[in-house]
């Protein structure tokens, strides 16, 4: 079994999670998460379906709270912090929703210039102007009227993007960017978040299933199995790995044998 | 075997215990916001528009029908011993003390209070919720002060549109169908209702407006499991909102009635 785990012992770390545990009812989600992520880099972390990766995700910003550990945002301990304490670290970090959670009550320009609005921007101009210019950066120039509504699901997330970056967080974090969407609209999306990584510098944690993904935007990646990181390290560490389990996980090999009885049901 | 019966006993009790709970904190929570933080006041505007002015109509016509059939069914019983210009002082003080702050938040609960907890509970479930928390907005400010605020506004102010409509449509009722002298109508009703009905009645709409308010919120934020869940919470925060009108109208009838007391004195 080959776990590379590594752990800095500097604290110059972007986003620290030690000892991290989580259960939801009876069911152990996370069972005790190491994880260092420096300023300026992008962490994949993959794992399968219902493995506990957007669990980990939600813990980074706060969203849920761990049974156990603790999580440290640019040296700061989020564990104990209340909701309105938590709002300062939260200007910090982004995060798309795999859903994209959009405001379906407000159009597209509202949503992303919900952020703005609520930090104080009142001028319409200048909103009008920020939004307009996001808009461009996403490929959505004059989608401003929409309602959420009427957007396909790769839209959706590019404005969802839109409305966590426009603040200018230094930390996103993505919950399945890729999901459900086909494969060019999912390359636009890794080019983005790419784009993003390189223009303006920020870290990012990128949630995913999809190797290509994966591959295609992480410096280093990290493997959650069973609620623990199975494996960290590099795109070309992972992709040499003669680990059984992540072969099988990168080539999408189901661990059962199928018989033809097997295919009545889920395989 | 008592252990079971006692844990089954006990099991249902701590659960409501733990509602009632959450439903004060949420209480506690949104007054603690209302002082400290700023209100937004588009969101404040929006929902007093919702809340106050497009249930004006639903409220009219259970205030004028009320009123009309209180009127009628006064006269048949007071007509009997003579009284029949007695009805116009029963109806206004009825209207005042029970009937209108009473069927108002009934309806306000089925129109308002169901559209808040399922507006909430599909922001909960498509997790718009949890992008309000991850932009750094507490829902509670955003979500819940501004509905919580426009509600104390509105429900006095609903209340008393009622209770005048219900006294107007009486009046028409007892003066053209039921042939009452109108004078005397209007002086026993002036001479037996007094300034203290009309604070009862507008006290009690406040409370029931705070109760309507907190339940439906909190039914909608602690919505889960979709569509089938955001139903369950609508239907549930109908009900217990219902049931908490109901209730506590009994509670505040003895308690404000020692403030202010019924009756000619």
């Amino acid at each position: 079994m080959s776990i590379n785990h590594q752990q800095s012992t500097n604290n110059s770390a972007m986003i620290r999670v030690e000892g991290l545990v989580k259960n939801i009812g009876s069911q152990e989600i996370l069972r005790g998460i190491d994880l260092d992520v420096e300023p300026g880099e992008t962490l994949a972390i993959i794992g399968r379906s219902g493995g506990g990766k957007s669990v980990l995700l939600k813990h980074l910003i706060g969203l849920m709270r761990p049974d156990a550990g603790q999580i440290w945002i640019e040296g700061e301990n989020i564990t104990g912090m209340n909701e309105r304490r938590l709002a300062s670290i939260r200007q910090k970090v982004g995060i798309l929703f795999q859903g994209s959670a959009l405001f379906d009550s407000m159009t597209v320009a509202e949503n992303i210039a919900f952020p703005l609005r609520e930090a104080g921007e009142r001028d319409p101009k200048v909103l009008r102007q920020r939004v307009s210019q996001i808009l461009e950066v996403m490929e959505l120039g004059g989608q401003e009227e929409k309602m959420p509504v009427n957007l396909s699901g790769g839209m959706k997330k590019r404005v969802g993007l839109a409305r966590s970056i426009i603040r200018q967080p230094s930390c996103i974090l993505y919950d399945e960017p890729t999901s459900g969407l086909d494969p060019v609209v999912s390359d636009s999306i890794n080019r983005l978040i790419r784009r993003l990584q390189q223009r303006f510098g920020v870290t990012s944690i990128v949630v995913t299933h999809d190797m290509k993904n994966a591959f295609h935007v992480a410096d280093r990646i990290a493997y959650l199995h069973e609620g623990r990181i199975y494996f960290h390290g590099t795109p070309d560490e992972l992709r040499f790995s003669t680990d059984k389990l992540i072969q099988d996980f990168m080539h999408g090999r189901s661990e059962e044998q199928l018989t033809p009885q097997a295919f009545g049901g889920e395989s | 075997m008592f252990v079971r019966f006692f844990s089954a006993l006990g099991r249902p009790l701590i659960r409501f215990v733990q509602y009632l709970g959450e439903v004060v904190m949420l209480g506690a929570d949104t007054f603690r916001s209302l002082f400290t933080h700023r209100l937004r006041w588009k969101l404040f505007l929006n929902q007093v528009v919702e809340i106050g002015l497009l249930s004006q109509l639903v409220v009219v016509i259970t205030g004028g029908f009320t009123g009309a059939v209180f009127s009628a069914q006064t006269y048949f019983q007071f007509h009997k011993i003579g009284m029949g210009s007695a009805v116009g002082a029963v109806v206004s003080v009825a209207l005042m003390r029970e009937l209108g702050p009473v069927l108002t938040a009934l309806m306000v609960t089925g129109r308002v209070g169901a559209a808040m907890s399922a507006e909430i509970g599909t922001m909960k479930v498509t997790e718009q919720i949890d992008a309000l928390r991850a932009l750094a907005v507490y829902p509670t400010d955003y979500l819940v002060v501004p509905r919580a605020l426009a509600m104390m506004v509105s429900m006095p102010l609903l209340v008393a549109e009622c209770i005048a409509v219900g006294i107007g449509v009486g009046y028409l009722v007892a003066i053209f169908l039921l042939e009452v002298n109108g004078t005397y109508y209007m002086a026993n009703m002036v001479r037996w209702t007094r300034n203290r009905d009309i604070i009862m009645g507008l006290s009690k709409a406040f409370c029931f407006g705070i109760l309507i308010v907190f339940i439906s919120c909190h039914k909608g934020l602690t919505a889960r499991e979709g569509a089938v869940g955001v139903g369950r919470a609508t239907t549930e925060a109908v009900v217990n909102a219902s049931l908490a009108v109901l209730i506590s109208n009994f509670f505040l009838t003895m308690t404000l009635n020692i403030i202010y007391p019924a009756g000619y004195q």
